[in-house]
């Protein structure tokens, strides 16, 4: 992929302005469970960071996707998973089916202003008895003249407390399966909507997660995002965006934890030497540098398939798959050579080897990639 | 009110710096960045003119190899357009020499305001913004930390070693910002592509009507005669802590006047 002067120049304003805004209160964030969404948003959508791809006539910056490769990689630097996570919510996983099928009045209403930062979303499909295999969702939306009503729960909601809106997966028909699910946009002052708990997660903890609760709670039919009954393809869709912004931020945040280890390791000594004068750990981070740089241009190879308008199903589920458990591989071994001060929850690594597990289950579980894998080269009987 | 702002583009500070063995003169090759100096240059001239309601912001560059890099980012902050002095006859030019480049080129814009930084990142001269207000016969107000537009005047407050003082002076007028003053924004995605299409005006010595033999090595009156290695930095002081530790590092600091 060609990186232009452009893509160097967006690349320094995203860096500095996520360290300015971002980095600083990382740790604080964390401590918390929970991260200023509203004011954060403000300001990434005044520099154009939350429409990226989308149309200038909704605030979108119609920029091409090479861009959110960017923003994604330094997203994941920055050095807060949580944050991040949660700016990919708002930018690839909730509103992607909303700018693609939604209407031009539903689009006005709650697409610009996500755009704009001026509205928090969230993406609600995973159910208490429904996680990686969405055909099983129970939540629904029975037909009442030109409303919906909406019964059922939402679990693992990232922004779930903040969110004013939500990208909703219900069951609007008895089809059953993937059949007669529809895709709304639910707005959360809607009476009968409620955030029944703030979840305690292991990682990324700046970022808030909820289970949420429906009950005869009120939408316009108008709220559906495209056609009705097609929510499960659409959000099938969704997920190859929220799978390759997943591996964008992992790239990033990888390669930093590189360069971190690599600047204390040289100056920590044992043994009369700096630990990076050890062969063993030498080539150890050169092993896993050598397969972060292989995973780094496979995601612009997909970035550069999806640009090309090419279905990115393989590369998306090979790249997130590999990106897990490289992540997982990664963040041990920097924990690892940190030593006793890297199992501290003041070093960074602590934090890190926390966060990274979520990547090998979030947006399809590794075995869900394998699963998908496994039937598009036909390994299976 | 059209401001010009001074805005000089360097090799990235992160990276290695080489001086030239024989002229003692900074290498400058390769892709140079915006000196985060002129930064706040840049975001002061983007809010006076966005404060007078109208006017724009014109960059004022002089580089080797037509090098824009700096001054897209200065443009993608929202400056209207550059003028770029690049000509391989300017080579070793000295302090003196650039400020009569710069001057020559900033009377082309026909500015209300001048502003530079107080020095560069990569010269440390910090002699330019004078001699440009020399040159151009214009007031000359040294490191400026707020800046009022009134009328046909200016005020600023001028930092100095004790607190500040208050100047006013007629426009137009050459001033020197302080870094840190205001904070530069980054620029948008949109600042970005729209920088793209700005109009940078290169221009070689002969435009600016400038002698030839004025500028330059030849032109040079200042001569860089040695350059001497930094002094490597001695090891620290370890001092161990039997439970008096604070109070040596009290005395420490005592011993430095730092308190």
């Amino acid at each position: 992929m060609l990186f232009t002067e452009e893509h160097d120049s967006f690349r320094r304003t995203v860096r500095g302005l996520l360290e300015r805004e971002v980095t600083p209160h990382a740790d604080e964030w964390e401590e918390a469970g929970h991260f200023p969404a509203h004011a954060l948003f403000k300001t990434l959508g005044a520099h154009g960071l939350l429409g990226l791809e989308y149309d200038p006539a909704y605030g979108g910056q119609g920029a091409d996707h090479s861009y959110a490769v960017i923003l994604g990689e330094e997203l994941g630097r920055m050095g807060c998973p949580g944050v991040a996570m949660a700016v990919g919510v708002q930018t690839d996983m909730a509103t992607p089916s909303l700018h693609r099928f939604g209407s031009p009045d539903l689009k006005e209403k709650y697409l610009g202003p996500a755009i704009r930062g001026e509205m928090v979303t969230s993406i609600a499909v995973t159910e208490p008895d429904a996680g990686s295999d969405v055909a099983g969702i129970r939540t629904r939306a029975a037909r009442d003249g030109d409303q919906w009503v909406i019964n059922g729960s939402k679990l693992y909601i990232t922004n779930g407390t903040q969110a004013d809106w939500l990208c909703l997966l219900c069951r609007t028909s008895d089809e059953g399966g993937y059949r007669g699910m529809s895709q709304i946009v639910f707005p959360t002052d809607t009476p009968g909507f409620a955030v029944s708990r703030k979840l305690d997660k292991l990682g990324n903890r700046s970022s808030d997660t909820a289970e949420l609760s429906f009950t005869d709670a009120r939408v316009p039919v108008t709220n559906t995002i495209g056609e009705i009954g097609r929510g499960f393809q659409q959000q099938m869709n969704q997920f190859q965006n929220e799978r390759m912004s997943a591996v964008y931020n992992s790239v990033g945040g990888m390669g930093r934890a590189l360069e971190r280890t690599r600047e204390y390791l040289k100056q920590r000594r044992a043994f009369g030497a700096p630990l990076l004068a050890n062969q063993y750990i030498q080539f150890k981070l050169a092993e896993l540098a050598a397969e972060l740089d292989v995973l780094r241009h496979y995601t612009y190879a997909c970035a550069e398939a999806y640009i090309a308008g090419q279905d990115t199903t393989r590369f998306a589920t090979i790249a997130k798959l590999k990106a897990g458990r490289l992540q997982r591989n990664l963040a041990d071994t920097c924990l690892q050579f940190h030593g006793g001060i890297g199992y501290m929850e003041e070093t960074w690594t602590a934090r890190y080897f926390r966060d990274s597990r979520l990547l090998s289950i979030g947006g399809g579980a590794d075995e869900v990639m394998l699963q998908v894998l496994s039937r598009l080269d036909g390994f299976t009987a | 009110m059209n401001v010009v702002v001074c805005v000089k583009q360097i090799p990235d500070p992160a990276g290695t710096m080489k001086l030239d063995q024989s002229s003692h003169n900074l290498v400058r090759e390769g892709k140079l960045i915006l000196d985060e100096s002129d930064s706040y240059g840049v975001e002061m001239g983007l809010q006076l003119a966005e404060q007078a309601g109208g006017g724009e912001v014109t960059l004022v560059s002089m580089a080797p190899n037509s090098e824009t890099s700096g001054l897209r980012t200065a443009l993608a902050m929202g400056a209207a357009r550059a003028i770029l002095v690049s000509d391989p006859g300017l080579a070793g030019t000295d302090a003196l020499g650039t400020a009569k480049v710069l001057a020559a080129a900033i009377k082309r814009a026909e500015p209300d305001l001048i502003l530079t930084a107080t020095e560069s990142t990569d010269g440390y001269t910090g002699t330019i913004p004078a001699q440009i207000a020399e040159l151009l016969g214009m007031p000359s107000v040294t490191f400026s930390k707020k800046v009022t537009i009134s009328g046909d005047n200016v005020t600023v407050e001028r930092q100095t070693e004790e607190g500040y003082e208050e100047v006013e002076v007629p426009l137009p007028a050459v001033l020197s910002v302080t870094a840190g003053v205001v904070e530069p924004r980054y620029p948008s995605f949109k600042g970005i592509m729209a920088a793209k299409g700005k109009p940078v005006d290169e221009l070689k010595v002969t435009d600016l009507g400038i002698d030839g033999s004025a500028v330059g090595a030849s032109g040079a009156r200042q001569e860089v005669t040695a350059v001497t290695p930094a002094e490597a930095r001695k090891a620290g002081e370890i001092v161990t802590d039997d439970g008096d530790g604070f109070q040596q590092i009290i005395s420490y600091l005592e011993r430095i006047k730092v308190i």
